[in-house]
């Protein structure tokens, strides 16, 4: 493998990191309130949340390129805080990937939180836990399992990616360039022994993790 | 706060007013299809039953004590500290309350071991207030063999022990159980209730108990309050509340009074033990009760058929004089009888003819013969 095949790989692993650990900060709430809450939102919300698992990743990669771009609302905010425009940049294909994976994440820890209930709630307050001190204490280690499932698939989605990529991030080596957009130069070449190593390593990658999560499911309920 | 750890175990209520020792709740919540409207008045020591069928309220009342459910408009003070009065903008959440809360199904956290579900509370209670050890909160309930298990390693029984045991552990000022006996089978509730009854005995902690199971009630509690639809049928000392023949209990087929007795003598020849009460005797069987000792006996109104004289050729043990206060014929067929004797209450139900044949009629001085005695504790 080349030099640049590494380098997609460092920036692919470095992006599902960032992602995966905003992921976690941004969904917990997230998914605590839709677990708890009786809004109308909710609805609203949920399917807001869930709408990266139907769309094409062209149609979000569109939408956020328009949204983060120099005319665009959050493209206008960027740049009157001095950041600049995203597209094209590592934190733009963040912000891409965020938004891509959010159910992912978000919704393995709502059917963890609905799992636990309201009585330990309760039972954690009438033993004089306050809500934060509750969700520290009794929530997170009840949901644990949840948590290990949102990060697994929230970081193993985003290393998947390629639609969302292409669109915001375009092709720039060390920056934006992930292993499946390099894959996808080295098929435009018609390089295909390169494209085989990366292709399978992906493949073997992302069996390992699936397979991991889920014989570790079983043997909880075992 | 009080700083004396052990001294404040054993605190005198008796010295206390009763205004200050008493729970005073007062709560109305109307939701679909169910509403309550309670307004009671509690001791602020010993046994308090919230007693009714399920849908009474009784539930919801206990979760409007300990704020788990807001009832707006209500008020609740407790032992003189005011823990809601909605119309002074006042609601202390749960988490402030000293209370404890046993709920009917096991609610141990499943992610920590037993010492770490009594750890959970206790270490929430800042030091100067904890007036109930972790050590005697384990002796009461006995667990001190579970302590490093995990709580689906226990069963259902223990796990309600450990439960209460986690309640206590925090030093509530008042102690809330949701039914902890219900979900149980009969060996179960029995392996609980002498625990249920040491706590009664050893500690100075007022205990708000929800039941439908009238021998729980028998045995525990000192003060009633009946549930029915949402609203207080009746409260009061249950040695009042039971043997009214206003109100659906005592028309039940297991109606019964409770009797407070002192153990005064044994008969060794016929294993028989003679309790007194208001300067009667009480014959049961059995020894096993120490001389001296206060018990509680249960008498069901089924057991106990009447006489005009004493001199009854018959098997019965106890006859004992008895004041007819007044009777009830509104069950088909039968009559409820209420007798007064040796300053205490006791139910008679007989057959309607056999009322009728001795003449039965409110003052007359009869012979209560009670065919069972049940110690209850």
């Amino acid at each position: 493998m080349s030099a640049a095949d590494f380098a997609a790989i460092r920036l692919t692993l470095e992006l599902a990191a960032v992602t995966t650990a905003i992921l976690l900060v941004v969904g917990t709430p997230l998914a605590w309130w839709l677990a708890r809450t009786h809004s109308r939102l909710k609805g609203v919300i949920g399917a807001v949340v869930a709408l990266p698992l139907v769309l094409p990743p062209t149609v979000i990669g569109f939408y956020l390129l328009v949204a983060l771009g120099p005319h665009g609302p959050v493209g206008q905010l960027t740049q009157a805080l001095g950041l600049g425009v995203l597209p094209f940049t590592f934190a733009g294909l963040v912000v891409g990937s965020v938004v891509y994976s959010l159910p992912f994440v978000v919704q393995p820890l709502q059917q963890a939180f609905e799992a636990i209930g309201e009585r330990p709630l309760e039972v954690a307050a009438t033993l004089r836990a306050g809500a934060l001190d509750t969700f520290f204490s009794v929530v997170v280690p009840l949901a644990r399992p949840g948590f290990v499932t949102a990060a697994v698939l929230g970081f193993a989605h985003t290393v998947g990616e390629f639609g969302v990529v292409l669109m915001i991030g375009g092709n720039i080596p060390d920056k934006t360039r992930v292993v499946s957009v390099q894959i996808y130069d080295h098929v435009e070449a018609f390089e295909y022994a390169e494209a085989h190593w990366l292709s399978a390593g992906m493949l073997v990658f992302s069996f390992l993790v699936l397979f991991a999560l889920y014989s570790r499911k079983r043997g909880v309920t075992r | 706060m009080t700083s004396a750890g052990a001294a404040a175990t054993v605190m005198p209520s008796t010295s206390v007013s009763a205004a200050a020792t008493a729970i005073h709740a007062r709560f109305r919540v109307a939701w679909p299809g169910f509403a309550l409207d309670a307004d009671v008045q509690l001791p602020g020591r010993g046994v308090s039953a919230l007693f009714g069928q399920s849908g009474s309220g009784k539930t919801t009342l206990l979760r409007c004590l300990a704020g788990l459910e807001r009832a707006p408009g209500g008020y609740l003070s407790v032992r003189g500290e005011v823990w809601q009065d909605d119309a002074r903008g006042v609601f202390l959440p749960t988490h402030q309350r000293p209370l404890g809360y046993v709920f009917q199904e096991a609610s141990l956290f499943a992610h920590l071991s037993v010492r770490r579900n009594l750890e959970f509370g206790m270490k929430r209670v800042a030091a100067a207030a904890r007036r109930v050890s972790l050590e005697h909160a384990i002796a009461l309930l006995g667990i001190e063999p579970l302590l490093e298990r995990m709580p689906e390693k226990l069963s259902g029984g223990e796990r309600q022990r450990v439960a209460i045991a986690r309640a206590l552990a925090t030093s509530p000022r008042l102690l809330l159980m949701d039914e902890p006996l219900a979900a149980l089978d009969a060996r179960r509730k029995a392996e609980i209730l002498p625990y249920l009854e040491r706590l009664h005995d050893e500690l100075d902690i007022p205990l708000v108990y929800v039941s439908h199971a009238p021998e729980e009630v028998a045995r525990l509690a000192d003060h009633l309050v009946l549930l029915d639809g949402g609203r207080v049928l009746a409260a009061g000392p249950i040695h009042e509340v039971m043997p009214r023949l206003d109100l659906p209990l005592a028309h039940g087929e297991d109606a019964f009074v409770v009797i407070d007795a002192r153990v005064a003598a044994h008969d060794e020849a016929y294993a028989l033990t003679r309790l007194e009460f208001g300067g009667l005797p009480l014959w049961i069987t059995g020894l096993d009760t120490r001389i001296g000792a206060q018990v509680r006996a249960r008498v069901l109104a089924r057991d106990v058929s009447l006489a005009l004289s004493e001199r009854h050729e018959s098997s019965i043990l106890n006859v004992l004089p008895a004041r007819v206060v007044s009777l009830d014929e509104a069950d088909a067929g039968r009559t409820l009888v209420r007798l007064e004797l040796g300053g205490s209450a006791m139910l008679a139900r007989i057959t309607r003819r056999s009322a009728v044949q001795l003449g039965i009629a409110p003052g007359m001085e009869v012979f209560a013969q009670v065919k069972g005695v049940a110690l209850l504790r």
